[in-house]
């Protein structure tokens, strides 16, 4: 019997659906052994279709994107309900992606922006989307809960593949070792086990006793990359050491350092802080205004640096989104206490 | 609360009094109660004393009774008694490491205020300790060889004595000197107290012994670059300033001053405080070591403005056949490895202009104490004769004791010779000259062997003692009596009232301070210093000469002020501490440090350029970074920099440190 298998995507920017695309003949070859039985995207299902599966009679489903939306949740669940296997596809289910760095603004800035005070925005009323949506089309919005969170925020997670997007070859592979008699152990990241460093060709172009870096330049800054030199020595902020390897250093080749969108090896905690933490301690200098004055000039954007694709499961966000909590529930007590005064008077 | 390393632990806890120290200020008895329900937990105990015999046999019963595989004391710092309860802990029969230790005595009882916070604070750090332990792991210590080599740093007495001890037990000893010759401050002494023997008839065959002794490398006029490496094995780089003098080929026979274009000596000689003169091309005195002559390029014309007709160089060359002279001599750097250090880098003066009152640099017949050494001494300026700066031989001298000393505007110590020199200088201006002479003071300390009764012998002499504190030393004369005389106002609190001394002389008898670059010198070789300064040792009473860096020694004034008896016993313990390290041939190193799993490394380099003590070197064949365990001192650097989590620092894994944070956020 063919393995049943559900593709899903949640706040994505389509990317990973066209890396499934990518596949091509291999995942025409691959419809021998499984039966797609979702795919929103690309096939006409609904929702009930999955509804009326028996519980655990998919076999793998495949979900990428960060969870935004309530109707996402939903959906996610449905899915894990149904599935054997979940894996999160591609940054954004894996680590909370570009998407999630909508948690460093609070719900409320983000709809002002987007539905009043954005550039683009024609202010005619003060219409707002609401959970009860917009009366006069007679349809329910989903919800937006002020946060993006990864998959495994949300459901359970078995594998994760990673990548912004996943390169074909990490797709491959994955698919077989899952479909394979011995799949690895749940909670794998399906690829590379060290660093990209250790399939970057640039990789032996570092001395032997190592370097340090005297300035950052951004790739935008730089009329001429040598293509022979490791980036990171040239000053680019390459993120190869931190970074999982299995896309065989793509952007390197392309001459562009590494953002990491493959996240951090087994045992990080948080991206973000591996990356800032080896950065730091490559700079070559101890005088505290000089070191001021190449983080101000090299890394103005560090947020976007360290974490452009883990903010959401970083422990940065977890600390933002408590604070934002406390402010919340002060805020309201302050509330409160204002009406009972008023309300006295 | 986490599994740990997969056996289940057994853990016995200590608590220890320490007497009053610790009970004094922490319910023991409620930390007690609260360790015995911690999770894993199967004994906790108190006891007065840990570190007794008695206290380390409870540990010892306690894993073979109870089959304990984790002991945690908590008691003082791990400075004071890691060893021992490791030692303990070995002897019951598990891993020395298996061991943890838990200060409440430096960082709870003596430093919180009141008996709760300190009891909840000692608590907490119970805790954390019972979570940290259960993923310790065995570990083994590594034996190295030691080199049986010493280095000492100052050739001051202190040094000069370390290294004859060692030198003569068939040590090979390389002595650093900063200045031109060794001696020190005693070098520039007449006499000493209390027997008042002749300084340079003690020290000199002593200085001259370091110089001829084949086991003894000399380095003068050098400085310490940079120490590096671990007990029984560092490296030093010793910096050898040019003299300009090519020290092989000179005899010491002051041709070369005599022939200098300068026919007078001109400038203030440093060795003689600036009372004598000296020319550019000099021998710092009669008596030093080596006798070698050296150029200051400061006062050298050629160096000045290269059209001297150098005639010294001229008349070594001519009329000595040395040709010694080099006015191109480059600085040199030379690298020895040694197994011990020794430290004997001295004390400087108080400096007495910081007291205007006292009119030092002002009236120019005050004087510091150091200066009147060299106007006693008899190869000093004046050849042992006191002539004042005007010429003119004192008939009346004021000597005012704790210059700088137990004042709580500058150093708050005593300075524990003042008082004795200041008597020896009495006696020896009353002996030349037959002068009055006045001593000042607040209390007069002479606790040494033969001190008190030096004291007694000199106010048989007729030497007179004022007890006060001097208010100034002024030039401002009421009296005729006083004129032309410099007048120190004193309340003499003996009898109670004001008194003003007229005096030709002062003296102001300074205290010792450290050295202005200790702090530099602790830096580098990585000891402590005290607030005040002073090299920090080990154990005040117990281990008065180790450092807390294995391997490395302190000796002499460097530690503190003292005298040349004190000086020289302390050298000699520093010797024997450093032979005994010597002869133990090995030594163990903490396993504390840094490994890198070569199935976890990925070969990105980071690491490498990052160790200060360049531990970390790259196998190409593997694609690894590799750490030289014996060079590793375990700074955790590189451990928080692997951006492939690949490197973990033995005793402080992240597993540990989590469950010790997790530990004490949870009382
Ligand atoms: C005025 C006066 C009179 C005294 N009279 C007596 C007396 O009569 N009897 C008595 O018992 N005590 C006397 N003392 C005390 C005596 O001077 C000290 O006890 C003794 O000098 C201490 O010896 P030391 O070797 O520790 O230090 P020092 O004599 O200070 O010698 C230290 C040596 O180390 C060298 N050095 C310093 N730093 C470095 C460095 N970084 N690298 C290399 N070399 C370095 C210095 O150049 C110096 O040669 C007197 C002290 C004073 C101030
Ligand atoms: S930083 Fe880590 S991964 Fe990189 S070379 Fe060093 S040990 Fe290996
Ligand atoms: S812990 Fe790392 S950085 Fe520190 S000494 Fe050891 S190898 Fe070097």
């Amino acid at each position: 019997m063919k393995k049943k298998v559900a593709f899903y995507w949640c706040a994505s920017c389509g990317g990973c659906e066209e890396a499934v695309v990518d596949l091509a003949e291999f995942l025409l070859d691959a419809l021998e052994q499984i039966e797609i039985v979702f795919w929103p995207v690309a096939m006409d299902f609904k929702i009930e279709d999955v509804e009326q599966l028996t519980d655990g009679e998919i076999f793998a489903s495949f979900i990428n994107g960060a969870v935004l939306l309530s109707d996402q949740e939903e959906v996610v669940r449905l899915l894990r309900r149904k599935s054997q296997v979940v894996v999160a596809f591609g940054s954004c289910s894996h680590q909370g992606g570009v998407p999630g760095l909508i948690n460093t603004h609070d719900r409320q800035d983000v709809f002002d922006y987007y539905y009043h005070n954005g550039p683009t925005v024609q202010r005619n009323g003060n219409e707002m989307p609401t959970p009860t949506g917009a009366k006069a089309f007679h349809v329910a919005l989903p919800e937006y809960y002020g946060k993006a969170r990864p998959l495994n925020q949300v459901i359970e997670v078995d594998y994760y593949i990673p990548g912004c997007a996943p390169p074909p070859n990490v797709v491959k592979d994955a698919l077989l070792q899952l479909l394979s008699d011995s799949p690895p152990p749940r909670g794998t990241v399906l690829a590379g086990a060290h660093s990209l460093c250790s399939e970057c060709p640039l990789n032996e172009t570092k001395p032997p006793e190592g370097f340090k870096i005297k300035q950052f330049v951004r790739p935008s800054q730089v009329t001429h990359i040598d293509p022979d030199t490791c980036l990171l020595m040239q000053g680019l902020p390459c993120l190869g050491p931190v970074t999982r390897s299995g896309c065989n250093a793509l952007c390197i080749k392309g001459h562009m350092p590494c953002t990491g969108c493959f996240g951090p090896l087994d045992g990080v905690r948080d991206f973000g802080a591996a990356a800032l933490s080896f950065l730091a301690s490559l700079i070559d200098s101890n005088d505290e205004a000089e070191i001021q004055r190449i983080i101000d000039e090299g890394l103005p954007d560090p947020l976007g640096t360290f974490y452009m694709y883990s903010f959401p499961g970083s422990l940065l966000n977890e600390v933002l989104q408590k604070g934002r909590q406390k402010a919340r529930a002060w805020r309201e007590r302050e509330e409160t206490v204002e009406a009972q005064t008023t309300e006295n008077q | 609360m986490k599994q740990g390393n997969g056996t289940v632990p057994r853990i016995g806890v200590y608590v220890c009094h320490c007497g009053t120290n610790i009970a004094g200020n922490v319910d023991v008895k409620a930390v007690v109660d609260f360790a015995s329900k911690l999770p894993g937990v199967v004994v906790a105990r108190e006891y007065k004393y840990m570190c007794s015999d008695p206290g380390q046999s409870l540990i010892k019963n306690d894993i073979r009774e109870k089959n304990l595989n984790r002991v945690i004391v908590a008691s003082c710092s791990p400075h004071l008694h890691e060893h021992t309860f490791r030692h303990a802990t070995l002897e019951g029969g598990q891993n020395p490491y298996l061991f943890h230790m838990v200060n409440i005595r430096e960082q709870v009882s003596w430093v919180t205020e009141d008996k709760m916070s300190a009891t909840e604070k000692a608590k907490a750090l119970v805790e954390a300790a019972v979570y940290r332990v259960r993923y310790h792991e065995a570990l083994e210590t590594k034996e190295v060889p030691v080199n049986p080599d010493v280095l000492i740093i100052g050739g001051g007495i202190a040094g000069i004595t370390a290294a004859l001890t060692l030198a003569n037990a068939g040590k090979k000893v390389y002595l650093v000197e900063r200045d031109y010759s060794i001696g020190g401050h005693m070098a520039k002494f007449d006499k000493t107290f209390p027997t008042l023997d002749c300084a340079s008839c003690i020290l000199t065959p002593k200085m001259t012994a370091v110089k001829d002794h084949p086991n003894i490398h000399l380095f003068t006029y050098s400085e310490i670059l940079e120490i590096d490496g671990y007990v029984g094995n560092f490296t030093a780089r010793i910096l050898k300033k040019p003299r300009y003098v090519i020290e092989d080929r000179c005899i010491g026979c002051y041709v070369c001053v005599e022939h200098c274009v300068y026919k007078t000596p001109k400038f203030p000689s440093e060795f003689d405080e600036g009372l004598g003169l000296r020319k550019p091309v000099f021998i710092p005195f009669p008596q030093a070591v080596p006798l070698i002559a050296a150029i200051d390029p400061e006062t050298c014309i050629e160096f000045k403005s290269h059209r001297c007709k150098k005639t010294c160089q001229e008349a070594c060359r001519d009329l000595v056949g040395r040709d010694a002279i080099d006015f191109t001599q480059r600085e040199e750097v030379v690298e020895v490895q040694v197994g011990a250090i020794i430290v004997a880098t001295g004390f400087k003066t108080f400096d007495a202009r910081r007291i205007p009152e006292y009119g030092y640099g002002r009236y120019p017949n005050v004087y510091t104490s150091l200066e009147i050494e060299r106007l006693v001494n008899s190869s000093g300026p004046t050849g042992g004769e006191i002539v004042m700066r005007d010429g003119r031989k004192p008939r009346r001298v004021g000597i005012i004791h704790c210059v700088g000393s137990r004042d709580r505007n500058f150093n708050p110590w005593c300075s524990r010779v003042c008082c004795m020199y200041s008597l020896k200088l009495a006696h020896l201006v009353r002996e030349r000259t037959g002068a009055e002479v006045y001593n000042f003071y607040i209390d007069i300390r002479t606790p040494g062997k033969g001190y008190e009764e030096f004291y007694e012998k000199l106010m048989q002499e007729g030497v007179h003692f004022i007890r006060g504190k001097v208010a100034e030393v002024t030039d401002w004369t009421i009296t005729p009596e006083e004129t032309g005389k410099l007048v120190i106002r004193v309340e003499d609190s003996l009898v109670g009232v004001v008194r003003r001394i007229p005096v030709d002389m002062v003296i102001l008898s300074v205290g010792l301070e450290p050295r202005d670059d200790a702090e530099e010198v602790r830096r580098q070789l990585n000891i402590s210093c005290s607030s005040e300064g002073w090299f920090l040792e080990r154990h005040p009473k117990l281990a008065p000469v180790s450092t807390f860096t294995d391997g490395i020694f302190i000796a002499g004034a460097c530690q503190g002020p003292k005298d040349i008896p004190d000086t020289v016993a302390q050298a000699g313990a520093a010797a024997a501490e450093a032979l005994a390290l010597i002869d133990r041939g090995s030594v163990e190193l903490e396993p504390n440090i840094a490994v890198i799993d070569e199935q976890k490394c990925s070969g990105c380099h980071v690491c490498i350029a990052l160790c200060p003590y360049s531990a970390i070197a790259f196998n190409e064949e593997k694609n690894v970074a590799v750490i030289n365990e014996a060079l590793c001192k375990g700074c955790g650097v590189c451990v928080g920099t692997c951006p492939s989590k690949a490197i973990t620092q033995q005793l402080f894994t992240d597993e540990e440190l989590l469950a010790e944070i997790e530990g004490v956020l949870l009382v």
